[in-house]
């Protein structure tokens, strides 16, 4: 390998040997086709049923680690050769999380669609339904619901609280506070469910208590972390400035963080707010255990069984029956809804985010 | 964070202000009172299981903690897995979105690994079941086959692809996003003057990479690998749907028998216990909660400790 060097010492770095400016490219192209051309004969020859068309990109871009490598350390020595090596494997590893991002989408849409469609899937309930038919109305009227008394109970006191980190905390509780609602978002969401659950048995001396309103609270405990966070953060960005002028014209301190505060940072915060309730929406677990699951409409958040989306998809996907392809493909039709309801809010949020930010000049 | 001058004029009390700021008070204690109240109901409400009879666990164990062992060794498991398959392409991305993409796209792309969080985990785990578990099946036959001889590789191979091993790799499609998003932070607050000062040195981009960024970001990566070690050990959805579970030790990673984890034992007999077995499960569930909790703390303390790292979440 050192050859290259010893036979001409005088080069220095600059000037010596280099691969043609977008051999890479080529070299990359031309591994997916050696690699396409071997699944092809394998094909051909009968020996594996069908084109492998994944299997020839992963070949493909494996050939391509190893060739460029070797032409690299041919030509342009060692060092440059692993920092090419190094591209080709950092780039290979994004192009890998968003295969299963992408497949996931593809999936979803294409066995979601079907059902989807149905004119009754979002005007009925699942309520005497065996086999086809029916609909998501009930579970959807119940993850609004649920996920709505979640959001009132949220914001308020996550937003007060990041009020308080931002404007009023100092010291050991503000401390406390900031850690232990980081350590807190990282609280399983199915250990927030019976928490909820060990909560309103004691609380009703009931050991087997199933209702909306304990989805509420089990999702609040997920939310407010989060909602705090982002909160905290937007605070943090309204500039100081602000605040002292408002006092300089003898505002209190508390209207001043009413009328300049918060309005300078609405933006942010509702889009932080939009963030977490798209976070909570797909939860199951926690719903799971204290709402249950019901195949009728309930309106009351305080009584009886409510379903909502996520704990349908996932019973329609445990509990099928007779004719199973009905029940699976409800579950993927409950998974499109939600993927869109969640994507809605995200692209909601981030627009929010984009047109209302207080343009900071930097 | 307003700067306090060392000679402070305080202002006058008004209502509004004491009303406002007790306010803020009380819901920034609430939060702490939450998290002592998760700890309390689930302590109290799992006393039972600890003193249950042997007759009310389920097969042949025949006390509380011979009936979560298996549990903690299949969460511990499945959640190490993952990591050891998220962490380094984890990181790949980060580097990839933060020092190799164009600065144009960079962001783009990163709300792109974002999207994956957004995914609910019971869409995972139909995905996981559905798409998955039948891709890798034949995989997983064909390693059986000519590795077969390594025990972790021993048969008899799974018909379905519903191993602990397909769970690990869902678990880490599901952890990347908050490694990812972490490890990108760190890496771009890594100071320029190293990374230039790297280059003038002659380094290639690589060279730049390994003697001044990663060990910048060290104790970043290691928290970031932390914060998604505390969400696999935590994911119920996706892991009850994929696994096909089983009640003992199993350290083969491709049979249909597998150890199950505690929060999709949980997911899974939930809605049919009654009786001491709902204080079991709880129990199980504060166990969850205790070994989370302190992974979470750790993590974050590791965090804090570089206070660049604050805006990283």
């Amino acid at each position: 390998m050192t050859s290259v060097l010893d036979a001409a010492p005088l080069t220095n770095s600059l000037t010596a040997g280099k691969l043609p400016r977008r051999s890479s490219l080529w070299i990359l192209l031309g591994s997916w086709a050696v690699s396409a051309a071997i699944f092809a004969m394998l094909y051909l020859s009968g020996s594996v049923d069908g084109f492998n068309i994944v299997g020839t990109v992963v070949f493909g871009t494996v050939l391509y680690c190893v060739a460029i490598y070797v032409l690299s350390r041919l030509v342009e020595g060692s060092r440059k050769a692993k920092d090419r090596l190094m591209t080709a494997l950092v780039t290979a590893a994004f192009i890998i999380a968003l295969l299963p991002l992408i497949s996931i989408i593809y999936t979803t849409v294409v066995n979601g669609l079907p059902a989807f469609l149905t004119p009754t899937f979002f005007t009925e309930s699942q309520r005497n339904v065996v086999g086809a038919g029916g609909g998501v109305l009930h579970a959807i009227v119940g993850t609004l619901m649920v996920t709505g008394m979640a959001t009132l109970i949220s914001v308020p006191i996550g937003l007060l609280a990041s009020i308080y980190l931002v404007e009023y905390g100092r010291g050991r509780l503000a401390k406390a506070i900031t850690f232990f609602v980081d350590v807190m978002t990282g609280i399983p969401s199915i250990v927030a469910g019976l928490f909820a659950f060990a909560l309103f048995a004691l609380l009703f001396d009931d050991p087997g208590i199933r209702f909306g309103f304990g989805g509420s609270i089990a999702l609040s405990v997920l939310m407010i972390p989060v909602v705090v966070r982002s909160s905290e953060e937007m605070l943090k960005l309204v500039p100081n400035e602000l605040r002292e002028a408002a006092f300089a014209l003898g505002v209190p301190k508390w209207l001043t963080i009413l009328k300049v505060v918060l309005p300078t940072s609405i933006a942010g915060i509702v889009t932080g707010v939009m963030l977490s309730i798209a976070r909570v929406i797909g939860e199951t677990a926690p719903l799971l255990i204290i709402a249950g699951f019901t195949s009728s409409m309930n309106y009351d958040l305080f009584g009886e069984r409510m379903m909502t989306l996520p704990v349908f998809v996932y019973t329609q996907y445990a509990n099928q029956g007779a004719d199973s392809q009905a029940y699976i493909d409800r579950a993927w039709a409950g998974a499109l809804t939600l993927i869109v309801i969640v994507m809605l809010l995200n692209g909601l949020a981030r627009l929010i985010a984009h047109w209302f930010s207080p343009k900071l000049g930097r | 964070m307003t700067t306090a001058a060392a000679t402070t004029i305080k202002a006058r009390q008004r209502p509004g202000d004491r009303i406002f700021s007790s306010a803020t008070l009380i819901a920034g204690g609430l939060i702490l009172a939450v998290l002592a109240a998760v700890a309390i109901f689930l302590l109290v409400e799992s006393l039972p299981a600890f003193i249950a009879d042997p007759g009310e666990f389920s097969g042949d164990t025949t006390n509380f903690w011979s009936y979560v062992g298996p549990l903690v060794f299949g969460t511990i498991y499945s959640a190490i897995l993952a990591l050891i398959m998220a962490v380094p392409v984890a990181i790949g991305i980060a580097l990839f979105i933060s020092h190799f993409a164009p600065r144009k796209l960079a962001q783009g792309l990163g709300y792109l690994v974002d999207l994956l969080a957004a995914v609910p985990s019971v869409v995972f785990g139909l995905w996981g079941i559905g798409v998955l578990a039948p891709l890798v099946q034949p995989f997983y036959s064909n390693l059986v086959d000519w590795f077969g001889w390594f025990p972790p590789f021993a048969g008899p191979v799974s018909g379905t692809g519903r191993t602990i091993f397909t769970v690990a790799i869902v678990l880490a499609v599901m952890i990347l996003p908050i490694i990812t998003a972490i490890c990108r932070e760190i890496f771009l607050q890594t100071p320029l003057l190293h990374e230039e000062a790297a280059l003038a040195l002659g380094a290639t981009r690589w060279e730049m990479i390994r003697m001044a960024v990663l060990p910048f970001g060290l104790p970043g990566i290691i928290s970031a690998s932390m914060l998604g070690l505390g969400r696999a050990l935590g994911e119920t959805m996706a892991v009850a749907m994929v696994l096909s579970p089983s009640r003992e030790v199993i350290f083969q990673l491709l049979t249909s028998q597998n150890s199950n984890t505690i929060a999709s034992n949980i997911a899974l007999n939930f809605p049919e216990a009654h009786g001491v077995g709902v204080n079991i499960l709880l129990a199980t569930g504060l166990m969850l909660f205790v070994v989370t909790l302190l992974v979470n703390m750790l993590a974050r303390t590791i965090i804090n400790s570089r206070k660049a790292f604050s805006g990283a979440n």
